[in-house]
Parts: C-alpha cells; structure tokens; sequence
C-alpha cells in the first residue's frame, strides 16, 4: 500500500526495529548475496589480528538494506526514487537497530506526489550508525 | 567495481531479501507479486550492490589459485610485500546513493557504465588520514532506459577506526 498525500504531514515518523542482536550468520548471509567477501566482516581473526578491530563488523550496505526494509514497508513496494546514506557509526554483531523515517516535506511536482524523508538508524546505545535521505512517490 | 552486466535473477533476489531480513513476498512469490500494482517480483532498493558478483576482477571476492587476505594456518594469507590480494582491511563504506528510474525485475539484463567521481583527503580524529572517492555507476536495460543511478563514496582510513 503507498502512502497518500492527504493522510501525511510534515514531522509524521515511521520507525521498525529492523534488527535484534545481530547475528554473525547474517553478516555471513550479506557477504553471500551481495558477493563483498571482505574477511573484516565475516574473518573473526583476520579482523582482530590483522585489521585490529575488536571483531567482525557488518557490510555498511547490510544496514542500508536493513533500514531500506523499513522504508519499503512505508512508502511501499517500489515507490522509492532516491534513497541515500551515510554511514556514521559500524556495527556490530549483537548490536539492535531502530530505523526511523521522518517526513520533511510533501511536495506536488509535474503533476506527480512525492515525500522527502530524513532517514535515521541508531543502536542500543543510541548512537546513529547511517543517516540520510529518501524521496517517494505517493499517492493524491 | 567493473560490472558490464547484471543479469536479475530470481533466486539471486530471494537471497539477498533473506540476507537483509525481509520476509517481504514482493521479492519471490510470483503469485502474490501479480496481485500488486507492481504485477511481478522485484529486487530491494539496494540490491544492484550485488552486481559485484557478476565482476569477474571483484577484489573483495577470492580468486582461485592467488593468495587471499582473509585467515587460513596464518590470520592472512598475504605474506609481506606479496601486494594486496583483496586489500589491507582499511577500505570502507562511507556513503551510498541511488536513483530509481524503473524497478529492477527477474529476466533483465542491466548494462553498467561506470563514471570516476570526485576525490578528496580529510584528517579523521578517530582514524587518521582519509582518503574519500566516488563511483557512480550508470545500470540500463536493453532497451537502453536508466534503471538505477548508483553513487558510492569510499574512503582508505591510515588506521583501523578507534572504538574510544
């Protein structure tokens, strides 16, 4: 279901909880799909032994494919036309993540609605591990 | 990366919404994709990261018979002064942008045309010396319409990330 113009407002947020003590398999299973091997993610030693890190550390797209399934499940299934991120803080097995979507602005542009959103997932200790943007198309 | 093409698989999709923890059937039940305004599957927003697999000179994947970064008897298979073989474990992810123009289905093809952005250094307090560059990458169809617009910025830290 897209989102309708009418029924939104700027400040309306939408947040999900998109991951609960993040598992190593699934950073495993993100290195599968997406073909990034890097051993810092999945490579216990190689990550502390060699990078020095305190562990492995999830790919910073497996947070944006994360906190995109909070952003699908708002705006609806192909709706986005732009989404984009920063990645502030790395995360970690075990770590539980909020993504949150606040809407900035509704705006009519050739006839067509779109909504701007800021875009925000943080941790258990709430520090923000991605910040960013999105813009979907909606519907009157 | 240096993907020509990317050809969208079914199966290929269903991993990876697996891999990013949504259940969402829009990515590989057929049956309830044709019920949707879309009328068929389609990839996440973020799933033409894993064109990757489809470069066949990918660095961050292991190639058979060369030497590989990750741990085996040793914590990395790269012997000093044995050049990089994936990197030095220093590369990271600091932004990504896309730009939908058409949703991405099983079946295409999508052709890559990869474009040097810009470069710039900063001094990190909790890193060292970073070293940022952009990519964007360009992904058409065969009838040559823009479908995605990918922009990524990495950045090469002197140091692993201090975690004070």
């Amino acid at each position: 279901m897209a989102l309708k113009s009418s029924n939104l407002k700027v400040g309306d947020v939408h947040s999900e909880r998109i991951v609960e003590d993040l598992k190593r398999t699934q950073i495993v299973q993100y290195a599968g799909a997406s073909g990034d091997y890097n051993p810092i993610h999945t490579d216990e030693i190689f990550a502390t032994k060699v990078a020095g890190y305190p562990s492995v550390f999830a790919h910073g797209m497996l947070t944006m494919g994360m906190t995109g399934k909070m952003l699908t499940n708002y705006v609806g299934d192909g709706r986005l036309t732009k989404y984009g991120v920063r990645f502030t803080n790395q995360v970690w097995p075990g770590d539980d993540l909020e993504a949150k979507a606040i809407v900035e602005a509704i705006r009519e542009e050739a006839g067509d609605n779109f909504v701007d959103l800021k875009i925000e997932t943080t941790n258990q200790n709430g520090v923000v591990v991605l910040s960013g943007s999105a813009t979907a198309l909606i519907d009157p | 990366m240096a993907v020509e093409k990317f050809p969208i698989e079914a199966g290929h999709i269903m991993m990876f919404a697996r891999a990013i923890g949504d259940a969402n059937p829009i990515y590989y039940d057929e049956n309830y994709a044709k019920t949707t305004e879309l009328g068929g599957v389609i990839a996440p927003p973020t799933f033409v990261q894993s064109s990757a697999q489809y470069d066949p000179d990918y660095f961050l994947r292991p190639k058979i018979g060369q030497p590989w970064m990750g741990s085996g008897k040793e914590p990395t298979g790269i012997k000093p002064g044995q050049g990089s073989g994936g990197g030095s474990g220093r590369g990271l992810h600091a932004e990504q942008h896309y730009e939908y123009h058409k949703p991405m289905r099983p079946g295409e093809v999508l052709y890559a045309t990869v474009k040097p952005g810009k470069k710039w250094e900063k001094e990190g307090k909790r890193s060292g010396k970073l070293v940022f560059s952009e990519t964007i990458i360009e992904f058409r169809d065969e009838k040559g319409d823009l479908v995605v617009t990918a922009c990524g910025v990495g950045v090469q830290t002197e140091r692993a990330v201090d975690q004070g």
